[in-house]
């Protein structure tokens, strides 16, 4: 039995839940999307199978889309919508990211769905929550992420560049996250004998309330961080922490050595690699790795033994990313117990051995193409309930008869 | 008002953001949360534990402001697991709780005696949620991360960026706090899966996963179309996939001020050219060209915008209405958005030591069981004599010997 078996999700096709949804639906929920009769408008996002246009070949759409049945229902029809709400009173949860006002002018919000239904766990999610004025104007991944924090944070040192907003539509990820983590308690909660309820989702809060110390710093003692090159955020400036590798990739040394195992270590990796001799800092990495007592972090910048002993560290790192490849920076420094990162692509992390050992890559059947694809895989792996993609992202209408049709 | 997760109890040892983070959303709707900490440390396994921001006036130990932001309605107790009593409170503790949460290092709390087999062991139910960053089986299971590794490998580092410089990645660890919403729909579903079938399992949530997921379309192009990111230069203020122009992030009047505009399509642009009211405007009326110049377009867009105030000019854009949003400072989007104080975003905790502090909210609402946030974060050991006496039936004075024995 999978996790959510038997849960029954209606989804509003809309694209800042549909993450919301694949989670759901790859878990073993009943995930059933409904679509308007020209289809969803991510069905003609880019990428594209083979970069044909086509409705039915929006990677896009396929990659969000996972595990879940696919209904047409055209809410502006009376008759159609009927079906609709019939469907939705045999649901556990409603998942939608309507404008506010359109479910309650269709007579199918909150208050009519739960006299039916009183089960039912409706989570509606909007960028500024269902009370908000400015939850009806228009917007993007990039104006929320703009309104809602994060870019402030993120960027180069060089001010006179814009703040960066990351890729991959996160503002509705974390609409998502939390739509989901709200379903969920929701759902935990009638299991233990509540009713169901309605449930808010604001993505511009969602967003405020994840960069980290950029609002508690604010909110503990008035401060305010400033962005700085692929490391935190910070109200005075710190050390740079990306390297360019001999390979000419990036990685990311997190924090420098500071104990003296660590520096222990380097020196050893030092030697091994034949570079302690053209490294005249080494003296001061021997002192590191044989100093007794605590090594006082807080001297670092008054006390000049323990800053050119800090500053060998970060140092000796620069030397041997100059002489070797980013991923060989990567496992030389781990295996020195260092918590270093290389900067991958989205594809290089797809292809790593670890994750290919974890058998992250998940192969896909797509009966109508013949083919088999590798898609993303499980986001965790349960012991006992594994994560799957039960099917492919349906085909416009592919279910409507047999969703539909079992009502009657 | 009860609380959604009223009557559940988790035995807590998560610490930083990317733990803490997911069982303060459970602590916040009701929870019992108790969080394990090690007295001979202090608990500063937790590195956020007396870590800055400080009140003004306020140091040390008890005085953490990430730390009491993450702990919100957490019960604290210490723990001495180097002696056989406190192996024996800690046992005695599963055995009343319905779920083991951890970020430790993978192995950690194996080789104190409390892996999945020893919970199991003492309580065949036990629901046990582990997140670290590249989970318990595989190749880098001994490798450590910090936020900012998960996502240089996960590929979130390298999808943000601006052209001609190095990856911008994120300013804070979106990865913890992302992490922590994974870890906790994945101890949400654990409980699920558990009130209705009775069954208990692990769940080995690698963070570096749970980012790689978040580039999902990116993956597809790769494995289905073989095109790599690597291969074409980033600017993540862009549309990505979707030919949405202009789209990004332009200068103001202002000191470090920045505005998000995005035009979706023709109808966007015409009204923005409307209110631009400049010649320049009518080369770019085709989508085609306004997506195939966007370094020039970009570029005298910013020209413009530049010297507009930069809400003012959200006011106007929004007007039109098109998708436009100020890049909004910490203080901006906490004191003068007044939708994020109107949803309550930033409610005030009384914390033992710290007084009353503001924290992050979360951003959601339920219609019946909303989260509530009363009390700040443990200080050490606060909670030892309550929850000894009260759920495990210690009388005071075992209490107090336990202290002095250095159980406790």
């Amino acid at each position: 039995m999978s996790v959510l078996e038997e849960i029954r999700v209606v989804e509003l096709a809309g694209e800042p839940i549909a993450y919301a949804g694949k989670l759901l639906a790859d878990m073993g929920a009943d995930v059933i999307l409904v679509e308007p009769p020209v289809g969803d408008a991510s069905r003609l996002f880019p990428p594209f199978l083979d970069d044909v246009r086509d409705p039915e070949r929006s990677l896009h759409f396929w990659h969000y889309h996972t595990s879940k049945r696919g209904v047409v229902c055209d809410l502006d029809d009376p008759r159609q919508r009927d079906r609709l709400l019939k469907l939705i009173d045999t649901a556990d949860v409603l998942l939608e990211a309507e404008q506010p006002g359109r479910l309650m002018d269709l007579g199918m919000d909150y208050d009519v769905l739960s006299l039916t239904n009183p089960g039912l766990v409706h989570v509606a999610v909007t960028p500024y929550g269902r009370h908000e004025a400015a939850s009806q104007l228009p917007a993007t991944d990039l104006t929320l992420m703009a309104a809602g924090g994060p870019p402030w944070s993120c960027g180069y040192d060089d001010h006179s560049l814009p703040p960066v907003r990351g890729w991959g539509k996160q503002a509705f990820h974390t609409g998502s996250h939390f739509a989901v983590m709200s379903a969920l308690t929701a759902l935990l909660h009638r299991g233990a004998g509540g009713p169901g309820q309605f449930v808010d989702v604001s993505i511009t809060a969602a967003l405020n309330v994840t960069t980290e110390a950029a609002s508690y710093t604010w909110l503990v003692n008035g401060g305010t961080v400033q962005r700085q090159t692929g490391r935190h955020a910070a109200t005075r400036s710190t050390g740079e922490t990306q390297m360019r590798c001999a390979d000419g990739r990036w990685v990311n040394t997190g924090v420098p050595p500071r104990f003296p195992v660590e520096f222990g270590r380097l020196l050893a990796w030092l030697e091994r690699l034949g570079l302690k001799e053209e490294f005249p800092e080494a003296v001061f990495l021997e002192m590191g790795a044989n100093w007794e007592g605590p090594f006082d972090l807080s001297l670092i910048g008054s006390d000049e033994t323990i800053t050119a002993i800090f500053s060998s560290g970060r140092e000796g790192l620069q030397l041997i990313a100059s002489r070797i490849s980013a991923y060989e920076f990567f496992i030389g420094c781990q295996d020195a117990g260092l918590a270093v990162g290389v900067i991958y692509s989205p594809e290089e992390v797809f292809e790593d051995p670890h994750f290919v050992a974890r058998g992250y890559p998940t192969e896909v059947r797509h009966d109508d193409l013949d083919r088999s694809f590798r898609y993303p895989g499980a986001p965790y792996r349960f012991t006992r309930t594994p994560w799957a993609i039960s099917r492919r992202a349906p085909k416009l209408g592919e279910h409507t008869d047999e969703v539909f049709g079992a009502l009657d | 008002m009860p609380g959604a997760l009223e009557g559940f109890r988790i035995c807590d040892f998560t610490g930083q953001l990317a733990g803490a983070g997911a069982t303060k959303w459970l602590a916040m709707f009701g929870a019992e949360v108790i969080r394990i900490e090690d007295p001979v440390r202090q608990g500063r396994w937790d590195i956020l534990r007396g870590a800055p921001p400080y009140k003004p006036g306020q140091s040390g130990l008890e005085s953490g402001g990430g730390f009491n932001n993450h702990n919100v309605d957490k019960l604290g107790i210490t723990l001495n697991l180097r002696t056989d009593k406190g192996k024996e409170i800690l046992t005695e503790l599963i055995r009343i709780s319905d779920a083991v949460t951890e970020n430790f290092a993978a192995g950690v709390l194996e080789k104190w005696g409390f892996g999945y087999e020893q919970l199991k062991a003492i309580r065949p139910d036990i629901v046990y949620v582990s997140n670290c960053g590249f989970g318990h089986v595989g190749p880098y299971r001994r490798y450590k991360t910090w936020g900012p590794i998960v996502q240089a490998i996960s590929g979130l580092t390298f999808s943000s960026a601006l052209p001609d410089q190095p990856p911008a990645g994120w300013g804070y660890s979106y990865m913890d706090h992302t992490g922590g919403y994974y870890m906790a729909i994945a101890i949400l579903m654990a409980l699920l899966h558990r009130q209705r079938t009775g069954e208990g399992q692990w769940v080995d949530l690698a963070c570096t996963e749970a980012g790689v997921s978040l580039n999902g379309p990116a993956l597809l192009d790769w494995s289905v179309n073989g095109r790599a990111m690597r291969d074409a230069p980033v600017n993540s203020n862009r549309s990505q996939y979707v030919p949405m122009a202009p789209h990004g992030i332009y200068p103001c009047a202002g000191d470090d001020d920045w505005i998000a505009i995005s035009c979706r399509d023709d109808a966007d642009w015409r009204a923005l050219a409307g209110a631009i009211g400049e010649d320049w405007t009518s080369a770019y009326q085709a989508a085609d060209t306004r997506w195939s110049q966007q370094d020039a377009l970009d570029s005298a867009l910013a020209t413009w915008t530049r010297t507009h105030d930069k809400f003012a000019l959200e006011q106007t854009l929004r007007a039109l209405p098109i998708p436009a949003a100020a890049v909004q400072k910490p203080a901006e989007r906490i004191e003068r958005d007044e939708t994020t104080g109107r949803f309550g975003l930033w409610p005030s905790v009384t914390h033992t030591a710290m007084g009353e502090v503001r924290v992050d909210g979360q951003p959601v609402h339920f219609s019946q069981t909303d989260w509530q946030a009363v009390h700040g974060a443990p200080c050490l050991g606060e909670h030892n004599a309550a929850v000894l006496t009260r759920l495990l039936g210690y009388s005071a004075d075992e209490v107090r010997q336990l202290a002095e024995e250095g159980v406790l």
